[in-house]
């Protein structure tokens, strides 16, 4: 029992925080949201030069096979540091399903972070984010994997998000095997995505806590007010008790335990709840200077608001945890 | 990270499994605040403490197994999903025995500790005064030294166990010119000493839970003071992280509640309700968010977490114990307001944002000392 990040894990969030507090996402934001993702594409391809790419992929297609516990916590800083980009389908889903099916031929590619993937899964994943920046889009529906060809795209509530319905293209593989792999793939990716939000949310309470430090209103800093205060403590009480839920999930689905759709849908709420609970809190700390988009505020509160419906809804998740409990898998 | 548990674990599981299966009793004890409640009840500690596990954590001497964290969480959680009846000395093992180890000699260790985990001396706590809440250092009940030790005079209230118990332990104002947190003492005294008198005081639920202490000249010898004179409020802090965190509240009271609410669930939902189905969900998801944080702090090296972080525990349990009963609670429909476990689970869990802190005191220690905003001016 042993639920503690070990020193080369801490490492490695570490390093991939020092990158990407190094690369201005903002501008990298800014950038991909106008049209322009090449910047970003650049800092995906630094994080590639850490591993994160490569964390989901078999050694001998140039992967780390890495436990999912290492995914989530480069989920978390990539969260936590708002990389824009199809995280939690290039990092974790597209890698998983690939591997699993044994349609092993772009994995090299994925792991090197010369190509980013994306993937449309319906119903949980109707819509493929960033079609148009990936270099592979897949359509995994029920028993079939076949690449995805975008046809209508959609503005997301996140600036730096695009979304594409698919249209079925080449067949790559059918049968059971790809509706497991299919289901595996996307607790991954529910998975990275639950880890993205609570970096996230973590990211606003931060912010959240500077600025009551220093915005002053009525001849003091406005965090001396209970009610600020009081706000800020629930944010932490919610982030502090959704990671052991996250982590839980990360062992779970590493040791294939018979519980692990049910762990990850618990994380998937739990971190979709404590991040939008942070982004209601950032939003009213900051005022109206939250609400435009000029400051960090926005840009996390959007990205969180998208990711939240993504990868199940929580109305899903919750559906998924009672079938679990009614089954007797109640541990 | 991994979740297993190891052989020795397994083992220890199995070991207090398989006891408490054989001894816990059929039906529930009757209520502690009667005389035949309270003997049943010490006579259960006596059984416990027997066969080594009413304090499995303590070190051997004083009664206990030397057990790790973990271990005493597997315990806890065996013994709420075994139904165990409650534990009437909680004050003295949860919150004195801790402080004991912090701050007290040797000679109070081997006097106090060994009487306490067979319950031979049950434990009241006496912190609150009817000036002195949320404002502990606010007290003013005295005391003055006397030869061989202390006097005290002034009120206590709100002290838990009481009615029921033999000794106490609590704050007292030793030097009333020093400022508010200092010159104050953490003194043990006894309950049936002159002039003490304790007055029951009914509950939110009827039962007699808790009292005040009237005391008039009550006479402490110098042995039964705990830590430094004029240190109480240190050594009273240390005590209140155990208050507030696992040792009062275990994880494992939560995980059997959230069971027995998933089967009331499943017996007696409303398939179409998904309302009120996600309620039943999310006292699950709290239940096990609390256990796996349990988990987690049990397995941590010792000494790294902050202090105050018992804080974010408080508020998080005592508001899922509310939430998970209240959700019980609307399942039985027209049935809840008749009595029963629920409806008592309930009314108990009503005053978890209130005792230990209050969940606003708390919510302000996260913020100043947590997350380091700036101090409210006081």
């Amino acid at each position: 029992m042993n639920l503690a990040a070990s020193p080369e894990q801490r490492q490695f969030a570490g390093a991939i925080g020092d990158l990407l507090a190094a690369s201005d996402l903002t501008a990298v934001n800014r950038d991909w949201a106008a049209g322009n993702p090449a910047p970003g594409l650049a800092v995906w391809r630094r994080l590639a030069g850490l591993g994160v790419t490569a964390l989901a992929i078999p050694p001998n297609f140039g992967g780390l096979a890495a436990d999912p516990v290492d995914l989530v916590i480069a989920c978390e800083a990539l969260g936590y540091h708002a990389l824009p980009g199809p995280v939690a389908e290039s990092i974790a889903a597209v890698p998983t399903l690939l591997s699993r099916l044994g349609s092993t031929e772009r994995l090299p590619e994925l792991a090197a972070g010369a190509t980013i993937a994306t993937l449309g899964a319906p119903p949980q994943l109707p819509y493929a984010a960033d079609a148009d920046v990936a270099g592979l889009v897949l359509l995994a529906d029920g028993e079939e994997l076949r690449l995805g060809v975008p046809e209508n795209e959609w503005p997301s509530v996140d600036e730096t998000r695009r979304v594409f319905g698919l249209r079925a293209g080449a067949l790559l593989a059918s049968g059971p095997a790809v509706a497991h792999a299919r289901a595996r793939a996307l607790d991954l990716g529910a998975l990275a995505c639950a880890a993205q939000l609570l970096g996230a949310g973590h990211a606003l309470l931060d912010t959240s806590v500077r600025y009551a430090g220093q915005r002053v209103q009525f001849g003091r800093a406005i965090g001396q007010f209970q009610a600020v205060k009081h706000r800020l403590a629930d944010v932490a009480i919610g982030l502090e008790f959704a990671r052991p839920l996250l982590y839980a999930a990360a062992v779970a689905l590493g040791g294939d335990a018979a519980t692990a759709g049910r762990d990850t849908s618990a994380a998937k709420v739990a971190c979709a709840e404590a991040a939008q609970r942070a982004a209601r809190a950032a939003l009213q700390v900051h005022g109206a200077i939250g609400y435009t988009m000029e400051g960090g505020v926005a840009r996390q509160l959007t990205k969180i608001r998208a990711l939240i419906p993504a990868w199940g809804s929580p109305a899903a998740h919750r559906a998924r945890i009672m079938a679990a409990l009614a089954d007797g898998a109640v541990s | 990270m991994n979740l297993d548990l190891d052989g020795a674990a397994r083992t220890f599981q199995a070991e207090v499994r398989g006891w408490l299966a054989a001894n816990v009793p059929p039906g529930p004890l009757p209520p502690v605040d009667t005389p035949e409640g309270n003997a049943a009840h010490r006579a259960w500690e006596r059984k416990l403490a027997q066969a080594g596990l009413s304090v499995v954590a303590w070190p051997a001497e004083y009664g206990g197994r030397d057990a790790s964290a973990l271990h005493r969480l597997l315990f806890e959680e065996e013994y709420h999903a075994a139904g165990g009846p409650v534990r009437i000395n909680q004050n003295g093992l949860f919150l004195l025995a801790p402080t004991l180890f912090t701050h007290g000699t040797a000679a109070q260790r081997d006097r106090l500790l060994p009487r306490m985990a067979r319950s031979d001396d049950v434990w009241a706590q006496a912190w609150s005064e009817p000036g002195a809440g949320s404002d502990l250092a606010a007290i003013r009940s005295r005391a003055v030294p006397t030869d061989g030790g202390w006097l005290l005079s002034g009120q206590k209230t709100w002290s838990s166990r009481a009615c029921c118990a033999d000794r106490a332990f609590g704050l007292f104002r030793t030097d009333p010119a020093a400022g508010p947190h200092r010159g104050l003492t953490y003194l043990l005294f006894d309950l049936r000493a002159d002039g003490v008198t304790v007055r029951p005081i009914r509950q939110l639920g009827g039962d007699n839970g808790f009292a005040e202490i009237f005391l008039d000249g009550v006479f402490v010898p110098d042995c039964d003071v705990l830590g430094e004179v004029g240190a109480g409020w240190r050594v009273a802090m240390s005590t209140a992280g155990h208050e507030r965190g696992i040792s009062l509240r275990s994880p494992g009271r939560f995980s059997a509640a959230a069971r027995r609410l998933v089967d009331l669930w499943q017996k007696a939902g409303d398939p179409a309700d998904g309302a009120l189905r996600d309620r039943v969900v999310d006292a699950w998801i709290a239940a096990q968010a609390y256990r796996l944080h349990g988990f987690a702090a049990a397995g941590a090296p010792p000494g790294q977490a902050s202090p105050f972080a018992a804080s974010l525990t408080k508020v998080f349990w005592s508001e899922l114990d509310i939430a998970l009963h209240e959700t019980a609670l609307e399942l039985l429909g027209p049935q809840a307001e008749l009595p029963g476990d629920w409806l008592a689970g309930y009314l108990f869990a009503l005053a978890g944002p209130i005792y230990a802190g209050t969940n606003e005191i708390q919510r302000t220690v996260i913020a100043e000392r947590l997350l380091g905003l700036p101090r409210e001016p006081r």
